[in-house]
Protein backbone atom coordinates (compact mmCIF):
# COMPACT_ATOMS: atom_id res chain seq x y z
CA UNK A 1 0.00 0.00 0.00
CA UNK A 2 2.90 2.04 0.67
CA UNK A 3 4.44 0.89 -2.78
CA UNK A 4 1.77 1.93 -4.78
CA UNK A 5 0.99 5.24 -2.80
CA UNK A 6 3.74 6.86 -3.11
CA UNK A 7 4.24 5.87 -6.85
CA UNK A 8 0.84 7.69 -7.71
CA UNK A 9 2.84 10.84 -5.39
CA UNK A 10 5.73 10.14 -8.11
CA UNK A 11 3.10 10.08 -10.88
CA UNK A 12 4.66 6.32 -12.23
CA UNK A 13 1.44 4.44 -14.06
CA UNK A 14 3.61 0.96 -14.05
CA UNK A 15 4.52 1.02 -10.24
CA UNK A 16 1.50 2.09 -9.32
CA UNK A 17 -0.62 -0.23 -11.32
CA UNK A 18 1.36 -3.01 -10.51
CA UNK A 19 1.87 -2.36 -6.59
CA UNK A 20 -1.49 -1.44 -6.13
CA UNK A 21 -2.87 -4.86 -8.03
CA UNK A 22 -0.38 -6.62 -5.58
CA UNK A 23 -1.55 -4.54 -2.56
CA UNK A 24 -5.48 -5.83 -3.43
CA UNK A 25 -4.70 -9.53 -3.75
CA UNK A 26 -3.16 -9.61 -0.45
CA UNK A 27 -5.78 -7.55 0.78
CA UNK A 28 -8.60 -10.72 -0.29
CA UNK A 29 -8.85 -9.68 -3.82
CA UNK A 30 -10.07 -6.19 -2.43
CA UNK A 31 -9.56 -3.07 -5.26
CA UNK A 32 -11.99 -1.10 -3.37
CA UNK A 33 -9.38 -0.37 -0.39
CA UNK A 34 -6.61 0.13 -2.88
CA UNK A 35 -8.34 2.67 -4.61
CA UNK A 36 -9.34 4.75 -1.36
CA UNK A 37 -6.17 4.75 -0.01
CA UNK A 38 -4.79 6.34 -3.76
CA UNK A 39 -7.72 8.58 -3.71
CA UNK A 40 -7.60 9.53 -0.01
CA UNK A 41 -5.58 8.19 2.99
CA UNK A 42 -7.29 9.63 5.59
CA UNK A 43 -10.78 8.84 4.66
CA UNK A 44 -9.45 5.04 3.34
CA UNK A 45 -11.14 2.22 5.33
CA UNK A 46 -7.46 1.44 7.39
CA UNK A 47 -6.46 1.45 10.20
CA UNK A 48 -4.94 4.75 12.04
CA UNK A 49 -1.40 3.81 12.40
CA UNK A 50 -1.50 2.69 8.47
CA UNK A 51 -2.60 6.32 7.71
CA UNK A 52 -0.19 7.50 10.17
CA UNK A 53 2.69 5.68 8.36
CA UNK A 54 1.18 6.91 5.00
CA UNK A 55 1.66 10.41 6.04
CA UNK A 56 5.16 9.58 6.63
CA UNK A 57 5.33 8.12 3.15
CA UNK A 58 4.16 10.95 1.50
CA UNK A 59 6.68 13.10 3.38
CA UNK A 60 9.39 11.22 2.85
CA UNK A 61 8.51 11.44 -1.62
CA UNK A 62 8.56 15.08 -0.95
CA UNK A 63 11.66 14.85 0.60
CA UNK A 64 13.38 13.38 3.75
CA UNK A 65 13.41 16.33 5.88
CA UNK A 66 9.89 16.83 5.53
CA UNK A 67 9.13 13.74 7.97
CA UNK A 68 8.98 15.93 11.17
CA UNK A 69 9.11 14.84 14.51
CA UNK A 70 5.43 15.45 14.98
CA UNK A 71 4.66 13.24 12.26
CA UNK A 72 6.50 10.37 14.08
CA UNK A 73 4.62 10.89 16.87
CA UNK A 74 1.31 10.38 15.99
CA UNK A 75 2.30 7.30 14.18
CA UNK A 76 3.76 5.59 18.10
CA UNK A 77 1.01 7.03 18.77
CA UNK A 78 -1.36 4.99 16.94
CA UNK A 79 1.38 2.27 17.77
CA UNK A 80 3.91 1.83 15.08
CA UNK A 81 6.77 0.69 16.34
CA UNK A 82 10.48 1.88 15.44
CA UNK A 83 10.97 -1.22 12.88
CA UNK A 84 7.53 0.12 11.16
CA UNK A 85 8.64 3.33 10.73
CA UNK A 86 11.82 2.63 9.82
CA UNK A 87 10.81 0.14 7.06
CA UNK A 88 7.86 2.45 6.11
CA UNK A 89 10.33 5.45 5.54
CA UNK A 90 12.61 2.84 3.53
CA UNK A 91 9.81 1.39 1.32
CA UNK A 92 8.85 4.99 0.04
CA UNK A 93 12.50 6.25 -0.45
CA UNK A 94 13.29 2.91 -2.61
CA UNK A 95 9.91 3.70 -4.72
CA UNK A 96 11.51 6.69 -5.34
CA UNK A 97 14.10 5.23 -6.76
CA UNK A 98 12.31 2.51 -8.93
CA UNK A 99 9.47 5.37 -9.79
CA UNK A 100 12.64 7.01 -11.08
CA UNK A 101 14.52 4.28 -12.54
CA UNK A 102 10.92 2.80 -14.52
CA UNK A 103 10.44 6.42 -16.24
CA UNK A 104 13.72 7.93 -16.27
CA UNK A 105 14.16 5.15 -19.34
CA UNK A 106 10.54 5.78 -20.79
CA UNK A 107 9.79 2.09 -20.50
CA UNK A 108 6.64 0.72 -22.29
CA UNK A 109 4.17 0.40 -19.82
CA UNK A 110 0.90 -1.26 -20.28
CA UNK A 111 -2.04 0.19 -19.87
CA UNK A 112 -4.65 -2.89 -19.73
CA UNK A 113 -5.76 -3.19 -16.00
CA UNK A 114 -6.23 -7.51 -16.21
CA UNK A 115 -2.43 -7.37 -17.14
CA UNK A 116 -1.65 -5.55 -13.80
CA UNK A 117 -4.61 -8.01 -12.04
CA UNK A 118 -2.75 -11.00 -13.25
CA UNK A 119 0.98 -9.66 -13.01
CA UNK A 120 -0.35 -8.34 -8.83
CA UNK A 121 -1.47 -12.02 -8.48
CA UNK A 122 1.34 -14.01 -9.57
CA UNK A 123 3.33 -11.27 -7.41
CA UNK A 124 1.21 -11.75 -4.36
CA UNK A 125 1.66 -15.42 -4.04
CA UNK A 126 5.36 -16.40 -5.40
CA UNK A 127 7.49 -12.67 -4.07
CA UNK A 128 9.69 -10.67 -6.24
CA UNK A 129 12.35 -12.84 -6.74
CA UNK A 130 10.40 -15.71 -9.49
CA UNK A 131 10.76 -15.35 -13.53
CA UNK A 132 7.78 -12.57 -14.77
CA UNK A 133 5.51 -14.48 -17.48
CA UNK A 134 5.81 -12.94 -20.91
CA UNK A 135 3.91 -9.86 -22.46
CA UNK A 136 4.05 -8.65 -25.64
CA UNK A 137 3.79 -4.69 -26.48
CA UNK A 138 0.49 -6.13 -27.84
CA UNK A 139 -0.71 -6.44 -24.69
CA UNK A 140 -1.75 -9.80 -24.93
CA UNK A 141 -0.74 -12.11 -22.42
CA UNK A 142 1.88 -15.01 -23.54
CA UNK B 1 18.95 12.47 17.29
CA UNK B 2 17.38 9.90 14.84
CA UNK B 3 13.46 9.99 14.72
CA UNK B 4 14.21 6.12 15.78
CA UNK B 5 16.35 4.47 18.92
CA UNK B 6 19.39 3.36 16.70
CA UNK B 7 21.54 0.41 18.27
CA UNK B 8 24.71 2.56 17.80
CA UNK B 9 23.66 6.24 17.88
CA UNK B 10 27.18 7.27 17.09
CA UNK B 11 27.41 5.82 13.23
CA UNK B 12 26.36 8.64 11.22
CA UNK B 13 24.22 8.96 7.95
CA UNK B 14 23.42 6.01 6.74
CA UNK B 15 26.17 3.89 8.42
CA UNK B 16 23.83 3.90 11.51
CA UNK B 17 20.73 2.82 9.65
CA UNK B 18 22.98 -0.22 7.76
CA UNK B 19 23.70 -0.97 11.37
CA UNK B 20 19.83 -1.12 13.04
CA UNK B 21 18.34 -3.12 10.19
CA UNK B 22 21.46 -5.58 8.56
CA UNK B 23 18.99 -7.33 6.36
CA UNK B 24 18.06 -4.16 4.35
CA UNK B 25 21.37 -3.24 4.46
CA UNK B 26 22.98 -5.47 2.95
CA UNK B 27 21.28 -5.43 -0.52
CA UNK B 28 21.65 -1.30 -0.16
CA UNK B 29 25.23 -1.71 0.16
CA UNK B 30 25.88 -4.42 -2.34
CA UNK B 31 24.08 -1.83 -4.92
CA UNK B 32 26.13 1.06 -4.16
CA UNK B 33 28.98 -1.34 -4.60
CA UNK B 34 28.16 -2.69 -7.73
CA UNK B 35 26.62 0.68 -9.28
CA UNK B 36 29.64 2.98 -8.00
CA UNK B 37 32.52 0.53 -7.78
CA UNK B 38 31.71 -2.10 -10.17
CA UNK B 39 32.95 -2.30 -13.67
CA UNK B 40 31.82 0.41 -15.61
CA UNK B 41 33.22 2.97 -18.85
CA UNK B 42 32.46 5.24 -16.74
CA UNK B 43 35.23 6.09 -13.78
CA UNK B 44 34.21 5.51 -10.31
CA UNK B 45 35.42 8.96 -10.18
CA UNK B 46 32.82 10.30 -12.31
CA UNK B 47 30.40 7.91 -10.94
CA UNK B 48 30.82 9.62 -7.69
CA UNK B 49 30.42 13.06 -8.92
CA UNK B 50 26.70 12.21 -10.29
CA UNK B 51 25.62 10.45 -6.61
CA UNK B 52 27.24 13.74 -4.81
CA UNK B 53 25.72 15.78 -7.52
CA UNK B 54 22.21 14.66 -6.99
CA UNK B 55 22.62 14.20 -3.17
CA UNK B 56 23.71 18.22 -3.25
CA UNK B 57 20.41 18.60 -5.68
CA UNK B 58 17.98 16.50 -3.06
CA UNK B 59 19.59 18.61 0.32
CA UNK B 60 21.11 15.81 1.57
CA UNK B 61 24.56 17.12 3.35
CA UNK B 62 25.59 13.70 4.28
CA UNK B 63 25.47 11.80 1.10
CA UNK B 64 27.01 15.04 -0.88
CA UNK B 65 30.13 15.64 1.43
CA UNK B 66 30.73 11.75 1.58
CA UNK B 67 30.83 11.10 -1.94
CA UNK B 68 32.08 14.34 -3.16
CA UNK B 69 34.67 12.94 -0.68
CA UNK B 70 34.58 9.53 -2.24
CA UNK B 71 34.77 11.69 -5.62
CA UNK B 72 37.91 13.43 -4.27
CA UNK B 73 39.72 10.49 -3.34
CA UNK B 74 39.14 8.69 -6.44
CA UNK B 75 40.53 11.55 -8.36
CA UNK B 76 43.07 12.43 -6.35
CA UNK B 77 41.43 16.27 -5.93
CA UNK B 78 41.91 17.45 -2.77
CA UNK B 79 38.24 18.14 -0.84
CA UNK B 80 38.03 21.28 -2.90
CA UNK B 81 35.90 19.20 -4.88
CA UNK B 82 33.21 19.24 -2.49
CA UNK B 83 32.18 23.01 -2.79
CA UNK B 84 32.92 22.66 -6.79
CA UNK B 85 30.13 19.90 -7.09
CA UNK B 86 28.01 22.33 -5.15
CA UNK B 87 28.35 24.97 -7.92
CA UNK B 88 27.88 22.48 -10.71
CA UNK B 89 32.06 22.11 -11.71
CA UNK B 90 32.11 25.38 -13.22
CA UNK B 91 36.40 25.33 -13.70
CA UNK B 92 36.40 21.63 -12.69
CA UNK B 93 37.97 19.33 -16.16
CA UNK B 94 35.32 17.16 -16.45
CA UNK B 95 34.32 15.76 -20.04
CA UNK B 96 31.13 17.10 -22.15
CA UNK B 97 30.01 13.63 -21.66
CA UNK B 98 30.09 13.34 -18.20
CA UNK B 99 28.39 17.13 -17.99
CA UNK B 100 25.45 15.57 -20.26
CA UNK B 101 25.13 12.47 -18.11
CA UNK B 102 24.85 15.04 -15.16
CA UNK B 103 22.11 16.90 -16.69
CA UNK B 104 20.14 13.56 -17.32
CA UNK B 105 20.53 12.97 -13.50
CA UNK B 106 19.70 16.19 -12.77
CA UNK B 107 15.97 15.52 -14.73
CA UNK B 108 15.99 12.04 -13.02
CA UNK B 109 16.30 13.74 -9.58
CA UNK B 110 13.21 15.85 -10.72
CA UNK B 111 11.05 13.47 -11.81
CA UNK B 112 11.99 10.67 -14.17
CA UNK B 113 9.65 11.87 -16.51
CA UNK B 114 12.13 15.02 -17.20
CA UNK B 115 14.36 13.03 -19.37
CA UNK B 116 13.79 13.86 -22.71
CA UNK B 117 14.31 12.07 -26.20
CA UNK B 118 16.97 15.16 -26.39
CA UNK B 119 18.59 14.78 -23.06
CA UNK B 120 19.51 11.42 -24.33
CA UNK B 121 20.85 12.47 -27.67
CA UNK B 122 22.92 15.30 -26.20
CA UNK B 123 24.64 12.42 -24.22
CA UNK B 124 24.84 10.03 -26.89
CA UNK B 125 26.43 13.48 -29.46
CA UNK B 126 29.22 13.50 -26.49
CA UNK B 127 29.93 9.78 -26.74
CA UNK B 128 27.05 8.05 -24.03
CA UNK B 129 26.63 4.19 -24.55
CA UNK B 130 23.22 2.65 -23.77
CA UNK B 131 24.79 1.48 -20.41
CA UNK B 132 26.19 4.44 -19.37
CA UNK B 133 22.67 6.01 -19.95
CA UNK B 134 20.97 2.98 -17.99
CA UNK B 135 23.72 3.51 -15.10
CA UNK B 136 23.57 7.01 -14.81
CA UNK B 137 19.47 7.20 -14.44
CA UNK B 138 20.08 4.33 -12.04
CA UNK B 139 22.73 6.21 -9.79
CA UNK B 140 20.78 8.92 -9.66
CA UNK B 141 17.30 7.13 -9.04
CA UNK B 142 19.28 5.35 -6.34
CA UNK B 143 20.37 8.11 -4.62
CA UNK B 144 16.98 9.96 -4.72
CA UNK B 145 16.14 6.29 -2.32
CA UNK B 146 19.59 6.59 -0.11
CA UNK B 147 19.25 10.64 0.43
CA UNK B 148 15.41 10.18 1.71
CA UNK B 149 16.26 7.42 3.77
CA UNK B 150 19.09 9.25 5.83
CA UNK B 151 16.69 11.83 6.33
CA UNK B 152 13.88 10.68 6.24
CA UNK B 153 14.61 9.11 9.37
CA UNK B 154 16.81 12.09 10.83
CA UNK B 155 20.03 10.92 11.20
CA UNK B 156 22.95 12.98 12.50
CA UNK B 157 25.99 13.95 9.82
CA UNK B 158 29.12 15.42 10.60
CA UNK B 159 29.42 19.25 9.47
CA UNK B 160 32.78 19.91 8.08
CA UNK B 161 34.28 18.78 4.42
CA UNK B 162 37.05 17.80 6.66
CA UNK B 163 35.48 15.18 9.00
CA UNK B 164 34.91 13.39 5.45
CA UNK B 165 37.83 12.85 4.30
CA UNK B 166 38.91 9.25 5.88
CA UNK B 167 35.27 8.10 4.88
CA UNK B 168 35.93 9.53 1.51
CA UNK B 169 39.48 7.77 1.26
CA UNK B 170 37.56 3.82 2.62
CA UNK B 171 34.51 4.35 0.49
CA UNK B 172 36.81 4.80 -2.56
CA UNK B 173 39.27 2.11 -2.10
CA UNK B 174 37.40 -0.37 0.38
CA UNK B 175 34.06 -0.23 -0.65
CA UNK B 176 30.98 -0.50 0.56
CA UNK B 177 29.66 -2.66 3.13
CA UNK B 178 32.72 -3.22 4.63
CA UNK B 179 32.63 -0.86 7.52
Amino acid sequence: MIATYVSRLNTCKYCCNIHGAIAQHQLGNNAEIVKQVLDDPDSAPISSKMKALLKIAAHVQSGGKNVTPADVELARKEGATDIEIHDTVLIAAAFCMYNRYVDGLATWQPDDAALYDKMGEQRAREGYLTAPFKVNPTQELV
Amino acid sequence: MAHIKLLNEELPGIVGLLNYRPETGKPLTDLAEVLLRGPSSLSSGEREIIAASVSYWNGCHFCHTSHAAAAAAHLKSGLSLIDDIKAGLPQTPVSDKLRSLLHIAHQVQRNGKNVTEEDVAEARKFGATDIEIHDTVLIAAAFCMYNRYVDGLGTWAPGPNEAYAEMGERMAHVGYGKF
